[in-house]
């Protein structure tokens, strides 16, 4: 039966990898956004595997769910239905690009060649619970947690500002 | 083959089967319910031909669907407009997957069955997560279909989607914070004093439960909150383009939503299986359970029967300056309730 995770994560991996390279393949923005919710989607599945229950869940709902339906949105707002076609100018750039890839990908490949990948530790049940990720919030993790906060309500007074109209 | 896995996965398939079995049936048999209640509020008759009391027009109903021509439209996205309704249909499905029907029961021979599916300890947000899936299923019927009016709908559809949705969550969080767990059994379990009806409406939450009705309401796109589709400016709105089985397919996946939904509400506020008897004979829990989202039903169809529907401005100011306020003091109020009792 140990086969069968094996499996699994194989197709759900392949399913984050597929959607990422179909994100920015696709030509269409639309399609390129729904590629992304594919993405998304996989990738809670790997954190559900891990027994990251809740993590795996908020992905869905934050960022597949909530996020990308207003991207979606403002897709359709502006009803873009092709991507602008003429970057062809910057030919030059082409082959600068393909030097500065094949390097990090040189860089890659040595790294993951010459460092030993360790064994995955071994979780003890239950770390990925509502439970436990609220009490580490509300303890050890209580300053990040505040100020992360106030990070968020100084994004929304900001935008709430920046989009309020001027009364006449 | 181990023969304990042999059994689990006998018994999920049989639980699978069942539960979907029950839900297309019930899905069908909503349709003809609405048509009937709707013709009794509204003083004319119904579909009351095909069978005693009309009882077999749900079946007619989908034969006609089935034999109805396919159409689309020359200019649509092909691709996105095949996908769209099974991107509606496919996430309402799945969130029965997590609903737990009643307790566990113990049948002689076989021995102790639960009656879900599937548990795990954060249902509540899985099956908030499928819902918001669902949206993607109508936003993109209103983009594939190339027509102004499904584009609409779309749009208008994910602006009230996203707006409801926080509401929504915001009210369940008195509820999960009473329970202390995310999890639907335990949640249930916790609403079983006082003679099995010590539900959360009335224990603290009846703001909370007025608020999810409210936005759940508008998260299943009914009337008055059926914008998306609404017929007097947008023809139908995000379906207008769509016939035969890939239109039944939205009608299906509206109802089953609506039974989610009403399922969510009675599992959060109003006790569950819980009832009168229940720890005594355990089958009552089903029927308890069933009886309670025919309970919701039934205000679905009352709600289309005697309200109008509302502008658009008027959806969205609702929404955020009234419900998204009353949700965030629901959760202050039940905190601090939950300090001294």
């Amino acid at each position: 039966m140990s086969l069968f995770p094996q499996i699994l994560f194989c197709l759900f991996a392949g399913i984050v990898a597929g959607g990422a390279i179909s994100v920015i393949l696709q030509k269409n923005p639309l399609y390129g956004a729904f590629s992304l919710i594919l993405s998304f989607l996989g990738l809670s599945a790997i954190y559900i595997m891990l027994g990251a229950h809740f993590l795996g869940v908020i992905q869905i709902v934050v960022y597949a769910g909530a996020i990308m339906v207003l991207f979606v949105f403002v897709i359709m707002l502006l009803n873009v239905r092709r991507e602008a076609t003429h970057i062809d100018h910057h030919a030059y750039l082409k082959p600068v690009a393909s030097i500065l890839g094949l390097i990090l990908l040189a860089q890659l490949v040595f790294v993951v060649a010459r460092v030993a990948i360790p064994q995955s530790p071994t979780v003890s049940p239950g770390v990925g619970t509502v439970e436990t990720i609220g009490k580490e919030l509300l303890t050890t993790y209580l300053l990040p947690f505040e100020a992360t906060s106030v990070l968020i309500l100084m994004a929304i007074i900001g935008s709430m500002h920046l989009a309020k109209r001027e009364k006449e | 083959m181990d023969p304990k896995l042999l059994r689990y996965i006998i018994e999920w398939s049989v639980k699978i089967f069942l539960i979907f079995g029950m839900l297309m049936t019930v899905i069908a048999y909503l349709t003809w319910l609405e048509r009937r209640l709707l013709a009794w509020i509204q003083m004319r008759q119904g579909p009351n031909r095909v069978g005693p009391a009309g009882l077999l027009q749900p079946l007619a109903d989908g034969i006609k669907f089935i034999f109805k021509e396919d159409i689309t439209p020359l200019d649509a996205d092909k691709f996105l407009y095949t996908l769209a309704p099974v991107a509606s249909l496919v996430p309402a499905l799945m969130a029965f997957v997590m609903i737990p029907f009643g307790g566990a029961i113990n049948i002689p021979g076989i021995g102790e069955i639960q009656m879900h599916i599937t548990r795990v300890n954060v249902a509540v947000l899985v099956i908030l997560g499928m819902t918001g899936m669902g949206v993607y299923g109508i936003v993109l019927a209103g983009y594939a279909s190339n027509n102004k009016y499904s584009l609409m709908g779309g749009l208008r559809s994910s602006a009230q989607l996203v707006s409801y949705e926080l509401a929504m969550a915001m009210s369940i969080i008195g509820a999960i914070l009473q329970a202390g767990s995310l999890d639907l059994v335990t949640i249930v379990n916790n609403q079983s004093g006082w003679f099995g009806m010590q539900w959360h409406v009335f224990m603290f939450q009846p703001l909370g439960f007025l608020i999810f009705l409210i936005s759940m309401v508008a998260e299943t796109n009914r009337v008055p909150f059926d914008l998306p589709e609404a017929e007097t400016e947008l023809v139908a709105g995000f379906h207008t383009e769509y016939s035969s089985m890939k239109f039944a397919m939205f009608f299906m996946a509206e109802y089953a939503n609506m039974i989610t939904a009403s399922a969510m509400a009675t599992l959060l506020f109003l006790g569950g299986w819980q009832g009168p008897f229940v720890d005594q004979f355990p089958l009552l829990g089903p029927v308890y359970f069933s009886a309670k989202i025919f309970f919701f039903l039934f205000l679905y169809i009352w709600l289309r029967g005697t309200l109008p529907r509302f502008r658009y401005d008027q959806l969205m100011d609702f929404g955020w300056k009234c419900l998204l306020p009353l949700a965030l003091f629901n959760i202050v109020l039940t905190a601090t309730l939950s300090l001294f009792f």
